[in-house]
């Protein structure tokens, strides 16, 4: 009985902190696969261009809807063009179109987040009128309106995706000012003399970055399904542009012939870069945000 | 003399002040005494020029304020110090407390080592400025305030029950610092506290103590049934 009530304790900490230990590691693994798996597909999007010796856009029809194998991994679509090779051009297409976009409409909403929230009052209400009347628009929509303005290509459809996609970090931005700006230590800067820039950038910024940053990382894949649409209707990317996009809506048409390949290898590669940024993603939040770390160093 | 006339506040339909005239003339120590509830942290808000009040007037030094947070002057700001209830809400989480205590220099552009100066007089070593603000306890981080709170040398500070969530020598110690303070410089100081123990021992003879009425009194029945005295 003595010797329970001493040892029990004693146990149930060491437990805990193998427990945490143990969560850690995990963190840390997922982390580490998600870092080497962006790096991989970085680097294979930067150096395949440079060192392939195949086009990917050669059309061999000799060689057509050939099955993954060992001359080509991924199989070749109908038109007999290597599905790995165009995977990783779709990809380096695709990626840079997400991220541009959602570099966009992260700056956009977080510009007009940071003023409603930050002037409130009139400028809020407005400012807030107009995110909900973008919102009120089908997406795709507008974004064809938009695209319909210039001529198709990877401008028209990041400055598309930026200006229909901008109204979700905004209200991030706004609702994080809002609380941010009722805290004591926003009066004790006021009171130290701080204007209403420096609160902006010294203490807002800092709080909202890993917001922010979370918010336009989930855009990423909302920019490449947005690319992959319009890229469907013939307004986005021109067809011998190999993008994740174009590369399902043509492997759609193999589908029906019972081809999966062309199809499937594209989806894939949408979801992995997807997944090992956000993942990236929390991990800055965690290290960024110091309570947060703290609890981590437990 | 910073002054307070008539000055209403309401929260929604709350009335949390009903005309009250309060003054903290310079170089003494005026007390606020008065239960949780009743309005002692908004009137503080008020005299920092951080709430505008529904009606009546707050002057600096016989000047009339008109405008409130960021957009009154910052001299005029920083000539009026607040130290709060709650150090760890005071402050950025971000920040170190080296950059919490100079922040008001650097807003000002003055030489930094004012900060560190102040700090060193308020026990916090070198180790301790480079840490953040999870990584101190209160009585540190409050330590922090009160130092950062003196750094454009105001003429008037308000504690708003500083000492509040701090052991006793803590408390001493800050109480002892604003004292000197006090003296060298000239400043008004206004001590609010529900700790009237505390209050009897910081105001000296001679002093000014408000007394604030009921506590959370309901919607409608504010007004300050407490009186005014002079300790002798």
């Amino acid at each position: 009985m003595t010797t329970g009530t001493r040892t029990r304790p004693a146990t149930r900490a060491r437990d805990r902190r193998r427990d945490r230990r143990r969560d850690r590691r995990r963190r840390d693994r997922s982390r580490r696969l998600a870092a080497v798996t962006l790096a991989v597909l970085g680097l294979a999007v930067l150096l395949v261009p440079l060192v392939a010796r195949l086009d990917q856009s050669q059309v061999d029809l000799a060689s057509a809807s050939l099955p993954p194998g060992l001359a080509h991994p991924f199989g070749t679509d109908d038109l007999g063009r290597d599905v790995l090779l165009r995977v990783v051009y779709g990809l380096r297409v695709s990626l840079l179109v997400g991220l541009v976009a959602a570099a966009v409409s992260a700056t956009v909403g977080t510009l007009v987040g940071l003023a409603a929230g930050t002037l409130g009052g009139a400028a809020d209400r407005i400012l807030m009128r107009v995110v909900d009347g973008f919102n009120s628009v089908p997406h795709l929509l507008f974004g064809i309106f938009i695209v319909a303005l210039f001529s198709p290509g990877a401008t028209a459809v990041v400055v598309s995706v930026g200006l229909t996609h901008w109204m979700t970090a905004a209200r991030i931005v706004r609702s994080e000012v809002l609380t941010l700006r009722s805290r004591p230590f926003v009066d004790a800067a006021i009171s130290g003399g701080s204007g209403r820039a420096r609160i902006v950038l010294r203490h807002f910024l800092p709080h909202l970055a890993p917001h922010v940053a979370l918010a336009a990382v989930l855009m990423v894949p909302h920019a490449v399904w947005h690319e992959t649409a319009l890229s469907f209707l013939g307004l986005g990317l021109p067809p011998h542009l190999a993008s994740l996009g174009n590369m399902i809506n043509d492997g759609a048409r193999s589908l029906l012939a019972g081809d999966w390949w062309p199809s499937l290898f594209p989806g894939l590669f949408i979801l992995l870069p997807t997944l090992a940024i956000s993942t990236l993603a929390q991990g800055w939040r965690d290290r960024t945000d110091p309570r947060r770390r703290s609890e981590l160093q437990l | 003399m910073l002054r307070a006339d008539g000055v209403t506040v309401a929260y929604d339909r709350h009335r949390v002040l009903d005309r009250v005239t309060i003054s903290v003339p310079p170089g003494e120590v005026t007390g606020l005494a008065g239960p949780s509830g009743c309005g002692k942290s908004s009137l503080a808000r008020v005299l920092a020029l951080l709430l505008r009040p529904a009606a009546g007037t707050v002057s600096v030094d016989g000047e009339e304020v008109r405008r409130w947070r960021h957009r009154a002057a910052p001299a005029l700001r920083t000539t009026i110090a607040l130290i709060f209830q709650q150090p760890r809400l005071a402050v950025d989480p971000r920040f170190t407390l080296l950059d919490v205590v100079a922040e008001p220099l650097r807003v000002a552009r003055r030489p930094l080592d004012r900060a560190e100066r102040l700090a060193e007089e308020m026990g916090l070593t070198p180790d301790l400025l480079t840490r953040r603000p999870h990584e101190v306890s209160d009585g540190q981080l409050q330590r922090a305030c009160v130092a950062r709170a003196l750094t454009l040398r105001p003429r008037y500070v308000i504690c708003d029950e500083m000492t509040t969530m701090l052991d006793a020598s803590t408390q001493a110690l800050l109480v002892a610092r604003l004292e000197e303070y006090r003296r060298e410089s000239g400043a008004g100081v206004l001590a609010i506290s529900h700790d009237t123990e505390l209050l009897d021992r910081w105001c000296g003879p001679g002093s000014t103590v408000h007394r604030f009425g009921p506590a959370e009194p309901g919607p409608g029945q504010a007004d300050a049934t407490g009186g005014t005295w002079t300790r002798t």
